[in-house]
């Protein structure tokens, strides 16, 4: 993020684009746009930096393009315009990952080619790409991406660590020798249900700090 | 036969939809505030799993598969379409919700009104092409054990959704941490519910 800040591209507008996503409006957390991927790819670090990747490339990209043809895309059959779009920008990103990253790719198996139907990239085309320019639709595109591998990150290390007892593939626990002392594994956390109880307490955290986002009712 | 209700069971319980895959979540959370709404999103999801899956099946296996082309010339024995097969299902899908959607409203006016806007938006949900990847990755054998993948399925995302519909009407009357509240107490709710199926896995079929 902080290399591109120094373009005069980047006003004080813009750079919102790029940060508000990773806090107070993540897609994940407060938008809750694209769970289903979010949780079925967190057991393990690599996977799901692998995954954040993919998505962050397609949403900016459909974004750009998505943008760039808003006016001239006929109302009634702009979902399957805006379909076709990210379906062939997923089939790339899917052969590209097969060719370059074979193992992560069998990892995350049918979830690449879910990306099509993240509700992340529809509910970003929809709220944004189709009433704003190029390139402020490409941050949007990026901020999202990132604030979603963000998550992703947060959720798939607590995982790792706590169920496996290593970080990206390190056996840390092994290596600090804590099993000798009786540790083990919390066999739970590699479970898909410890996915959904990990990102609702990271939602309770984030809400308890940040009191504008609390829902009343 | 008994393969075809190990399929239908699995389908269901072992492998549901939402919590072993996690498929459809948006919706699933979005739409589970009433019993009466995610009970006719339930019944949609299922009926467009229903047509969709074995619709793909069909294309899989006519179109898509290394060498499906044979049927029209010998000389595609070789041919590996199987690279476009996202873009196909996803347009499949697309247009059979459009499909079912004038079906819907030209038949049977009442049950369209009561699914409004969630129809279209089937086509955007993960659970749909889900399947269709599913089917296509298990290698099923016949256009039927597909089709029982699909309806089964679609019934497990209906009983989930269901589920948690009736589960958050109660909350209401209970006294839910102020953070908690809305979105927080559901991921929790949802995974406790995962937890529960997970029982389901000691079944051998």
């Amino acid at each position: 993020m902080e290399k591109v800040e120094k373009e005069p591209l980047l006003s004080a507008k813009n750079r919102k684009l790029l940060t508000n996503p990773l806090g107070i409006d993540n897609p994940i957390t407060v938008q809750v746009l694209g769970i289903c991927s979010a949780l079925a790819v967190t057991v393990k670090m690599k996977p799901a930096i692998v995954m954040a990747i993919s998505v962050t490339v397609v949403v900016a990209l459909s974004n750009l393009i998505i943008a760039l043809m808003r006016k001239s895309i006929p109302g009634r059959i702009r979902i399957i315009v805006q379909l076709v779009v990210i379906a062939t920008l997923v089939i790339i990103v899917d052969q590209f990952l097969k060719a370059f990253a074979f193992d992560v790719s069998k990892q995350l198996s049918v979830f690449v080619g879910l990306i099509i139907t993240n509700c992340i990239i529809m509910g970003r085309l929809e709220a944004f790409a189709m009433a704003n320019k190029p390139w402020p639709s490409f941050l949007d595109g990026i901020g999202n991406g990132a604030g979603y591998g963000l998550i992703l990150i947060i959720v798939s290390f607590f995982r790792e660590f706590l169920g496996s007892g290593s970080i990206f593939g390190y056996p840390v626990m092994e290596k600090l020798g804590v099993y000798k002392f009786g540790y083990e594994d919390n066999g739970m956390m590699i479970l898909p249900p410890m996915a959904l109880i990990t990102v609702g307490l990271i939602i309770w955290f984030q809400r308890a700090r940040n009191k504008s986002l609390i829902e009343n009712k | 036969m008994e393969n075809l209700v190990n399929i239908f069971v699995k389908s269901i319980f072992i492998d549901n939809m939402i919590f072993a895959y996690f498929l459809g979540m948006c919706s699933y959370l979005a739409v589970s505030k009433t019993v009466k709404t995610s009970m006719g999103l339930g019944i949609a999801v299922t009926f467009v799993l229903l047509i969709t899956v074995p619709v793909n099946f069909l294309l899989e296996q006519y179109v898509l598969k290394k060498g499906a082309l044979v049927w029209l010339d010998e000389s595609f024995a070789t041919l590996d379409l199987s690279f476009l097969s996202f873009i196909m299902f996803i347009a499949v899908i697309a247009s059979i919700v459009q499909l079912v959607e004038m079906v819907i409203e030209k038949s049977s006016p009442a049950l369209y009104n009561s699914l409004g806007i969630f129809l279209p938006l089937i086509a955007v949900n993960c659970a749909i092409l889900g399947a269709s990847l599913f089917m296509q990755e298990r290698e099923y054998e016949n256009i039927a054990e597909a089709t029982v993948f699909g309806l089964g399925s679609g019934i497990g995302w209906l009983l989930a959704i269901v589920a948690l519909a009736a589960i958050r009407e109660k909350m209401r009357y209970s006294n839910v941490p102020a953070p908690l509240r809305g979105l927080g107490i559901t991921f929790i709710l949802t995974g406790l519910m995962g937890i529960a199926f997970m029982s389901f896995l000691g079944i051998t079929l």
